[in-house]
C-alpha cells in the first residue's frame, strides 16, 4: 500500500502458521518480546497443509505484498506428513506465480518449531524487509478491489 | 448474520500499555454484525467472563470475538463461559493481540491499528462459523511408559497405584537407567541403589505393571485415549521365563571381551550377561555381537550348562501391537561425547574420566569393588582434580548452550566422598559458577569447602596434559588473577548431558514437538509443564529438560497424577474440527483418502436422487469423525473442492485473507 | 575522540561481541603468555566491556601477546580476547603514527617500525 503522505511503502505480509509449532513459535516470539514489523498479520490454520494455493491467490489479489507460511520442521509435523504436502504444493504454485510476474522473494515456506521465538521474529523481519525491497505488488491486484481515491 | 459481540482485554497492562483498548472497542462497535463491544481489565477473570456471559444472555448473541492473549492460552476458558451462557463452544474466536500484537510493538498507534485489524479478521471468521457438537470417543484403560529409569518407574507405580494397567518399555535388559549406576545421591548422600532396587522390584512384583525389557517402541498410531502401539521385543535369545537368573552362564561363557556398558565400559563382560547383580527382570540376554555361537556357529556351551534349557540361539524379535490410552515419555539422558574437547585430554588419558566413569569406580558393585583406583595403573589418585561445566554453557557450538545443571551438585558429592573416605586425598575443583538452588543444596555445598576442605578454584581449565605420568592441569584462578598448574594423579570432568539420542525417534512417532537441543517441549512452560502438546503424551525426567532426581521423581508422578486423570474418564469428547466432505460435489476420486495420514477417509455407495424419480448410485468419500484429526490436508488435495475442514473452511480463510488485506 | 567513541573503535576492530563473556578465565587458564602480561587475556575483555579504555591502552601485555588464538580456540562462548588485544595493539599503533601511515610508505619501513607481533596476527588474521 503506498502511503501519500510520506510516499514511504510498508508491506502487507499475510502469514499462515500452523497451530502447533509456528503458531506456538510466534507465541513464544511474543512472550519473549522478540519484535517484528507490524504489517505482518498471522492467520492460525491446524496444519501449513491446510493452505489451500486459492487462499495465496487470494491474499495476492486483494494487494498482500508477501505471502509466508511456516510450519513444523520436516519430520515434526504434528499431523505426521502434512508439512511435506505443503512444501511440495507451494514449490509448484511459487513458481507458477512467479511465471506470473509475482517475484520468487513474495513467497516462503518456512519450518519455526514451537520452542523457536526467536527464530519467528528473525524469519519474519528478514522477511518485510527482503519484501519493503521489492515495493508494492501491482502484479495480481484485483483493480476492483481498489478504492477510488478520489471517492475515499 | 451473527449477532457478534466482542470483548477486548485489557490483560492488566499487558495489552492495554501498547494497544488502546477503548479504541478498539469503539471503533470495531461500528462493524457489520457488531451489535455490543466492550472492553475489562482481565476477561479471563471471574468477572471477565461473567461480564461476557451477561452479555450473551442480555443481547442474544450469536457469535462472540475476544480480542485477549494467544488462544492457545485461554480458548478453552473462553468456550467453557460462552458454554455456560448457552452459547455453542465453538462459536467463539479469539484475536491474539496480545503475544502477536502489544508485546511485539512499541508504537501505540500501530498497535493499535494492527489490533483492530486482528479483531476485524476474528469477526471474519465468527460470521461464518457453525455451531459444532464435539464427538466422543471410549478411553483405553492402559497407560504406556516408555524408559524404564527413575521416571518411567515412579510414574509406572504411581499409575499402577490408581488400579490401572502400565506397560514399561525399556530398551536396555534391565530397567533402572543412569540412577542404577550412581554411588551415592545428594544432598544426603543415600545410597543410590538402596533407594532404587527396592521400587525395581515393586515394579516386576505389581501385578498391574508388565515389564518389556530389552523392548523398543517401533510404531504409534491413534490419538489420545486410544494409542495403537507396535513394540519389539529384541531377541534375547534367552527364555525370560525360564530363566532363573543363576548365572551359571556367566561363568561358563568364554567369550569375555565385550565393554560393559552398565561400568561405562571400564571392565569386560561376557557375551552373555546380566547387567548388574539387582537387575529387573533378572534374566540373562546375549550381546550377538560378541556370542561365539551367533557369529560362528561353533560353542554353545551356555545352553550346555543351562539348567533349565532357557537358551534359544535361534530366537527372533518378535513384535506385539497393544492399546493405550496414555503415554509418558521418560527416556532419560546421556553423558554427551566428548570429540570435541581435546584440550582436557579425555580421548588420550585413561587417568582423565567423566563423572559418571567416576561414579562406577566409587561404586561398591563397580569395577574396582567400591575403591577408588586409578584406571592406568590401579594405584590410589593423591591428588583430584575436578573441573565443571565440561561441554555446558558452550555457545561456541562444540558443547551444548544449556547448563546441566546436576554438575555443580554431583561434583561437590564427589569431592566431599573422596575428602570423607581417603583423607589424604587433595581435591580441587574448577567452577564458573557453582549453581545450587535447591532445598538443603547450598549447605550441602558449602559443608564440602567448610568440613571437607575442598579446595574450589573460581576459574577455567585450559588444558590437560600429562607430563611423565603426571596429569598437568592448567587453569586461570580468577579470584587471585594467577594462572595455576595442578599436577593430578586423577581428572574427573564434569561432562555435560543431553537427551538420550533415542528420542528423536520417539518424537517423530508421537507427532510431539521437540527443541534444538532435543529436549520435548512441553504444553506451557509454566502451567503445563509435563504435558506434550501432543494429546495423551506425558513427559517425566530429563528427556524435558535437566533435572536431578527429586526433580525427575516429581514431574514423574505429576505425569501419573494427569495419565490417572486421563484414564478415569470412560470417555472422551473428540474434537468436532475435522473435515467433511460435500458429496453433492464429491467424484469419488480417491485423493483425499491418499493423503490422509490416518485412514479415517474410505468411500461408500451412496444413491442419490435425480430429479424426475430417478436415482444414482455414486461412490463418495466418508470421514470417520473418531480417526480424523483435522489437519486439513484432505481439503486442499480435493480437485473438486468438495473436502472441507469445519472450524477452519475455506470460506472462513478466504475471508481471514480478505479482512487482513482490505486496508 | 572521546572514551566511548574509542571504546566504540576498539570493539568495532576487534569485531567481538564482549558482553557474550559469562567471564569462565578459560582464555588466561590456556593462555601461553600469561605470565608475561601485566593485563590477562579475561581481563581485555573484561576491562573493554567497562569501557576502561586508557588502562587497555596503556597496557604492556599488547606486545607480549603471541597471537596464538588459543583462547579464541577455547572460548565456550565464542568470544575472541586475541581479536580485543589486536584491536587495542592497532589502536595504539594507529595513534603513534598520527592515525596511520600511507601505503607507500609501508616497504622501506617495515621492519623497524611495525612490531612483529602486529604482523603475524595480520598475516593469521588474513590468512584464512
Amino acid at each position: 500500500m503506498q502511503d501519500v503522505t510520506t510516499n514511504a511503502h510498508t508491506p502487507n505480509i499475510v502469514a499462515f502458521c500452523c497451530n502447533w509449532c509456528s503458531y506456538a513459535g510466534a507465541d513464544l516470539a511474543g512472550s519473549s518480546r522478540l519484535s517484528y514489523p507490524a504489517n505482518v498479520k498471522i492467520i492460525r490454520v491446524p496444519c501449513s497443509c491446510r493452505v489451500n494455493p486459492m487462499f495465496v491467490l487470494k491474499a495476492f489479489q486483494r494487494g498482500a505484498d508477501g505471502v509466508i507460511l511456516c510450519g513444523c520442521h520436516p519430520g515434526d509435523c504434528h499431523y505426521v506428513t502434512g508439512n511435506y504436502y505443503t512444501r511440495r504444493r507451494m514449490a509448484l504454485l511459487f513458481s507458477f506465480l512467479n511465471y506470473l510476474g509475482i517475484e520468487k522473494e513474495r513467497t516462503r515456506v518456512e519450518w519455526v518449531s514451537a520452542a523457536e521465538g526467536a527464530r519467528f521474529s528473525a524469519v519474519m523481519n528478514d522477511f518485510v524487509k527482503t519484501v519493503a525491497a521489492l515495493g508494492e505488488n501491482k502484479r495480481l491486484t484485483d483493480l476492483r478491489c481498489k478504492e477510488d481515491p478520489e471517492n475515499a | 448474520m451473527q449477532r457478534i459481540g466482542v470483548f477486548i482485554c485489557w490483560c492488566g497492562s499487558n495489552i492495554a500499555a501498547t494497544v488502546d483498548v477503548e479504541k478498539v472497542a469503539e471503533v470495531i462497535r461500528s462493524e457489520p454484525g457488531v451489535v455490543y463491544s466492550a472492553n475489562y481489565q482481565y476477561m479471563c477473570s471471574e468477572n471477565g467472563q461473567q461480564l461476557i456471559k451477561n452479555a450473551i444472555r442480555e443481547h442474544n448473541l450469536t457469535a462472540v470475538v475476544i480480542g485477549s492473549c494467544s488462544p492457545r492460552m485461554h480458548e478453552a476458558t473462553f468456550r467453557k463461559a460462552a458454554e455456560a451462557a448457552g452459547l455453542n463452544p465453538y462459536m467463539v474466536e479469539i484475536a491474539n493481540i496480545r503475544e502477536h500484537c502489544s508485546w511485539i510493538h512499541k508504537d501505540r498507534e500501530e498497535a493499535t491499528e494492527k489490533a483492530v485489524i486482528l479483531v476485524r479478521t476474528a469477526i471474519a471468521k465468527v460470521n461464518l462459523d457453525a455451531p459444532l457438537q464435539a464427538g466422543e470417543s471410549p478411553v483405553v484403560k492402559r497407560a504406556l511408559v516408555i524408559g524404564g529409569g527413575i521416571a518411567g518407574i515412579q510414574a509406572a507405580l504411581d499409575i499402577a497405584e490408581a488400579g490401572f494397567e502400565v506397560d514399561i518399555v525399556e530398551k536396555n535388559p534391565t530397567i533402572g537407567g543412569r540412577m542404577a549406576q550412581l554411588d551415592k545421591t545428594f544432598p544426603t548422600l543415600d545410597c543410590s541403589a538402596c533407594i532404587l532396587t527396592p521400587k525395581m522390584v515393586d515394579c516386576a512384583q505389581n501385578e498391574k505393571i508388565d515389564i518389556l525389557s530389552y523392548s523398543e517402541v517401533e510404531e504409534v498410531k491413534g490419538f489420545v485415549g486410544n494409542f495403537s502401539v507396535k513394540i519389539r521385543k529384541k531377541a534375547r535369545y534367552v527364555d525370560e521365563t525360564k530363566c532363573t537368573g543363576c548365572k551359571v552362564c556367566m561363568e561358563k561363557c568364554p567369550s569375555r571381551k565385550g565393554l560393559n556398558e552398565f561400568n561405562m565400559n571400564l571392565n569386560n563382560r561376557t557375551a552373555i550377561y546380566i547387567p548388574f547383580a539387582q537387575a529387573i527382570p533378572n534374566v540373562a540376554v546375549i550381546d550377538p555381537e560378541q556370542c561365539i555361537k551367533l557369529k560362528t556357529g561353533k560353542c554353545g556351551i551356555c545352553q550346555k550348562f543351562c539348567g533349565v534349557g532357557a537358551i534359544d540361539y535361534t530366537m527372533k524379535d518378535e513384535f506385539i501391537e497393544r492399546q493405550y490410552g496414555a503415554i509418558v515419555v521418560a527416556t532419560g539422558f546421556r553423558p554427551i561425547k566428548l570429540d570435541n574437547f581435546n584440550e582436557y585430554g579425555y580421548a588420550d588419558n585413561k587417568d582423565v574420566i567423566t563423572s559418571l566413569e567416576l561414579e562406577r569406580l566409587m561404586n561398591a558393585a563397580g569395577p574396582t569393588d567400591g575403591v577408588l583406583l586409578r584406571p592406568s595403573d590401579g594405584k590410589h589418585p593423591k591428588v583430584i582434580t575436578f573441573i565443571q561445566c565440561v561441554g555446558s554453557r558452550d555457545t561456541s557450538g562444540c558443547g551444548k548452550p544449556y547448563c546441566s545443571k546436576i554438575c555443580c551438585m554431583y561434583t561437590a558429592k564427589h569431592a566431599m566422598l573422596i575428602r570423607e573416605k581417603y583423607p589424604d586425598t587433595e581435591v580441587h575443583v574448577f567452577y564458573i559458577d557453582v549453581r545450587t538452588p535447591g532445598k538443603n543444596y547450598d549447605e550441602f555445598y558449602r559443608r564440602a569447602v567448610e568440613q571437607y576442605g575442598v579446595d574450589y578454584i573460581k576459574g577455567m581449565v585450559g588444558k590437560v596434559y600429562n607430563e611423565n605420568g603426571t596429569l598437568m592441569v592448567q587453569g586461570s584462578n580468577l579470584i587471585d588473577n594467577t594462572q595455576v598448574t595442578i599436577p593430578s594423579d586423577l581428572v574427573v570432568l564434569a561432562t555435560a548431558i543431553e537427551p538420550e539420542p533415542s528420542v528423536r525417534r520417539i518424537a517423530t512417532l508421537l507427532t510431539a514437538s521437540i527443541d534444538t537441543n532435543n529436549f520435548l517441549t512441553e504444553s506451557h512452560a509454566k502451567l503445563r509443564p509435563v504435558e506434550s502438546p501432543t494429546a495423551g503424551v506425558y513427559l517425566a525426567g530429563v528427556c524435558q529438560g535437566p533435572k536431578d532426581i527429586p526433580e525427575t521423581v516429581s514431574q514423574a508422578s505429576a505425569c501419573a497424577a494427569k495419565v490417572i486423570g486421563l484414564l478415569v474418564k470412560d470417555k472422551l469428547k473428540t474434537n468436532p474440527c475435522i473435515a467433511h466432505p460435500d458429496e453433492m460435489m464429491c467424484n469419488g476420486c480417491s485423493q483425499c483418502a491418499n493423503v490422509c495420514a490416518y485412514g479415517a477417509i474410505t468411500y461408500v455407495e451412496k444413491e442419490f436422487r435425480l430429479g424426475g424419480g430417478k436415482t444414482e448410485v455414486r461412490r463418495v468419500a466418508s470421514v470417520n469423525p473418531a480417526v480424523c484429526q483435522g489437519c486439513g490436508a484432505c481439503t486442499v488435495t480435493c480437485p473438486s473442492g468438495a473436502m472441507d475442514l469445519s472450524g477452519f473452511s475455506s470460506k472462513q480463510i478466504m475471508s481471514e485473507v480478505e479482512a487482513i488485506c482490505k486496508m | 575522540m572521546t572514551r566511548e567513541e574509542q571504546k566504540e573503535n576498539i570493539l568495532r576492530l576487534s569485531g567481538t561481541d564482549v558482553r557474550k563473556c559469562m567471564k569462565c578465565g578459560k582464555c588466561s587458564g590456556r593462555c601461553p603468555a600469561f605470565a608475561e602480561m601485566d593485563i590477562k587475556p579475561h581481563q581485555f575483555v573484561s576491562l573493554l566491556a567497562q569501557g576502561k579504555v586508557e588502562t587497555l591502552l596503556a597496557s604492556k601485555a599488547i606486545w607480549s601477546c603471541l597471537s596464538c588464538m588459543a583462547c579464541v580456540e577455547r572460548c565456550p562462548r565464542g568470544v575472541a580476547p586475541a581479536a580485543v588485544v589486536e584491536a587495542v595493539r592497532d589502536t595504539v599503533v594507529r595513534m603513534q603514527n598520527a592515525n596511520g601511515i600511507r601505503a607507500e610508505d609501508i616497504p622501506p619501513i617495515v621492519d623497524e617500525l611495525i612490531p612483529q607481533q602486529l604482523l603475524v596476527s595480520a598475516y593469521r588474521k588474513y590468512n584464512k
